[in-house]
């Protein structure tokens, strides 16, 4: 008797179960085909004629004849290479010396005891809940004065070093026990033979995801050449591409072209790092 | 150097033994307390003396310490702390770039509450963070607990809920522009074609009232992803006994949400509500590039803050003005902040 009762209860738990998972996927599909089909219309308008893109009666993902042309005829149209070139640049320059300085300082902050320790770092934290917004006029008119007004070396300048980066890595140095570098100094290394041997080989996750981030907000970056980057010869591809909306508002497949060659690089950089990342995420206290 | 230092010890040393000699000798009690003072005085500056060569060694340790810092730290100073300074200072000034600076006190905040384009822009921002703020927390909630569980190809489905955070705005928002349209786009095909909307009735998604519903809409498609990350990293931080307690106690799966998830989550929740916030506050790439047309000129229904101190500074080069909305959007941050951290502690209490 008990146990037809038990059957019974673990059959509809087991059914309840059932429907809950199949809820689940029905959830998920939804949010995926919300979130993809952007990027599906943006792959396939990107090989339509102007004609065909908003044609809906029939709607076709892939037109009869690919407009291929529209990826060769965007490098001619406008200076794409160099706005590739001015962008990768500055991309890597800016996460290299992000990656490299942020890492350096978060050791001394998280691993070794100095003067005034606190109060620089407290100059840190004081500016994270800073919007960059609210400095970026001042801080235009002293990279002025310093000769940095439409240069890329501006960029770097503004983007190179943030407090987020150091705070970010400081989060993850603290979570390696101390004792590794109490043992490494015993055994006569110095601060930075540790860092070098010891931290930064440990910080895979953290690293990773630092590039992420730094690596996605440089690439697209909008607002800060906006301000800085007047001469074409200069721009990057985000400025480049929406000064090519700007005039050519209607040349949706090359519009649509262009916005797929942005996106490759990052999308490349986000799939080989992204194993690390929910890792990175929860080791860097990035979750609160 | 060296030799002069341990004279000066050994000096202070047969000194102070002297004192000590004194201090034993010594019957009455008020002149021996004298002395004790004296032989103190004397053993704290031997021990300063002796400290020098500690401190020596400490320094050397700051430096090493700097040595790390200096890197970062000076181009942290130099490119963001004195614009920040700076940017204060602005506030109270008269300037255009190039003439002369004066202080003008408080005109600059006296002259925003009847800035129809500034009210604009500050209510603007404000329903904008009000509405994208609990969305896009939801959403991202939501979308962590889904992706938390095991379920097939759970990799590919977080990479895809990560790409749009990914993608480059200028081109997302392009894509948006298209999908949106409103007398071509797709969605506004189906709603004619499917919905039977009416031909004039058709929503115009980048104008009027409607464009900051826009707004809202893309930034939580666009962010989601980021704070699912967040989340997931806090879901995977609370322990698998708590749901194996809550199971054998019978509890179901929205009661194991409202008594475990929820509660173990504040602190990432709080975290997310606050950089959200933040992050909000700061909107401008996606107004002038949803609603700017092709000149990226944004009218009073899309005006946000940052493109009023954007237009003030760079079309206007009126750079007190300027800074002073910069720091109205400061304070609001600082305060939403400042409340958000009182309310955490007022709950961890």
């Amino acid at each position: 008797m008990s146990d037809m009762v038990d059957n019974k209860k673990y059959k509809s738990k087991s059914r309840n179960a059932l429907i809950g998972k199949i809820l689940v996927y029905v959830i998920l599909l939804i949010i995926t085909i919300i979130m993809i089909i952007p990027f599906l219309w943006m792959l396939s308008a990107s090989i339509k004629s102007d004609r065909e893109v908003f044609m809906m009666n029939p709607f076709v993902w892939i037109p009869e004849v690919p407009k291929w042309d529209n990826y060769a005829k965007i490098w001619t149209k406008i200076p794409m290479l160099k706005f590739v070139e001015n962008t990768v640049l500055l991309t890597i320059v800016v996460t290299f010396l992000q990656l490299l300085t942020s890492s350096f300082a978060a050791y001394s902050f998280a691993k070794l005891e100095f003067k005034h320790k606190n109060g620089l770092f407290l100059a840190y934290i004081a500016t994270i809940a800073m919007p960059w917004q609210v400095y970026m006029v001042p801080q235009f008119i002293m990279m002025r004065s310093m000769g940095l007004n439409d240069k890329l070396m501006a960029m770097i300048c503004l983007q190179a070093f943030s407090a987020f980066g150091v705070f970010l890595m400081k989060q993850f140095y603290e979570g390696i026990p101390s004792e590794l570098c109490e043992a490494a100094r015993i055994d006569g290394m110095s601060e930075y033979k540790i860092y070098a041997k010891i931290m930064l080989p440990l910080s895979k996750p953290a690293l990773s995801t630092l590039t992420i981030f730094t690596f996605v907000s440089t690439w697209n970056d909008y607002l800060g050449p906006l301000i800085y980057l007047k001469t074409e010869s200069k721009k990057t591809i985000q400025l480049g591409l929406k000064m090519f909306i700007g005039q050519y508002s209607s040349e949706y497949g090359l519009i649509m072209a262009g916005s797929v060659l942005s996106l490759i690089p990052v999308i490349i950089v986000f799939l080989c790092l992204q194993k690390y990342f929910v890792e990175g995420v929860a080791s860097t206290g990035l979750k609160g | 150097m060296d030799e002069k230092k341990a004279a000066q010890i050994k000096k202070l040393e047969t000194e102070s033994a002297a004192l000590m000699q004194k201090i034993r000798e010594e019957s009455d009690i008020k002149k021996k307390q004298k002395l004790i003072a004296e032989r103190e005085k004397k053993q704290r500056k031997l021990t300063a003396i002796r400290n020098n060569r500690i401190l020596s060694r400490e320094a050397k340790r700051d430096l090493v310490a700097y040595s790390f810092i200096a890197p970062n730290f000076i181009g942290f100073a130099v490119f963001t702390l004195i614009p920040i300074v700076f940017a204060f200072v602005l506030a109270f000034m008269n300037w255009d770039g190039s003439n002369e600076i004066t202080f003008v006190g408080f005109d600059n905040f006296m002259k925003l509450p009847s800035d129809t384009f500034f009210v604009a822009a500050l209510k603007n921002t404000m329903i904008y963070v009000v509405g994208t703020v609990p969305l896009t927390m939801i959403a991202s909630l939501a979308l962590a607990i889904v992706l938390n569980q095991k379920i097939i190809a759970r990799g590919l489905f977080r990479t895809v809920a990560f790409f749009p955070y990914v993608a480059s705005l200028v081109a997302i928002t392009a894509v948006w522009s298209m999908i949106f349209h409103p007398s071509k786009g797709p969605i506004n095909y189906l709603l004619l074609t499917v919905f039977g909307v009416p031909q004039e009735n058709l929503p115009k998604w980048f104008s009027g009232s409607l464009v900051l519903v826009t707004l809202i809409l893309f930034s939580v498609w666009k962010y989601m992803g980021y704070y699912m990350v967040i989340y997931l990293a806090g879901l995977q931080g609370i322990s698998a006994e708590l749901y194996e307690a809550g199971s054998l106690d019978g509890a179901n799966t929205w009661q194991k949400f409202k008594y475990i998830t929820w509660p173990q989550l504040r602190s990432t929740t709080f975290f997310v509500v606050v950089m959200l916030t933040i992050n909000c506050f700061k909107v401008y790439d996606i107004a002038v590039m949803l609603a700017g047309g092709s000149d990226g000129k944004l009218s009073t229904s899309a005006t946000v803050l940052v493109y009023y101190i954007y237009q003030n500074a760079f079309n206007y080069w009126d750079l007190g003005y300027s800074s002073a909305i910069a720091m109205v959007l400061f304070l609001i941050v600082l305060a939403v902040t400042l409340v958000q951290f009182r309310y955490e502690k007022k709950l961890e209490a």
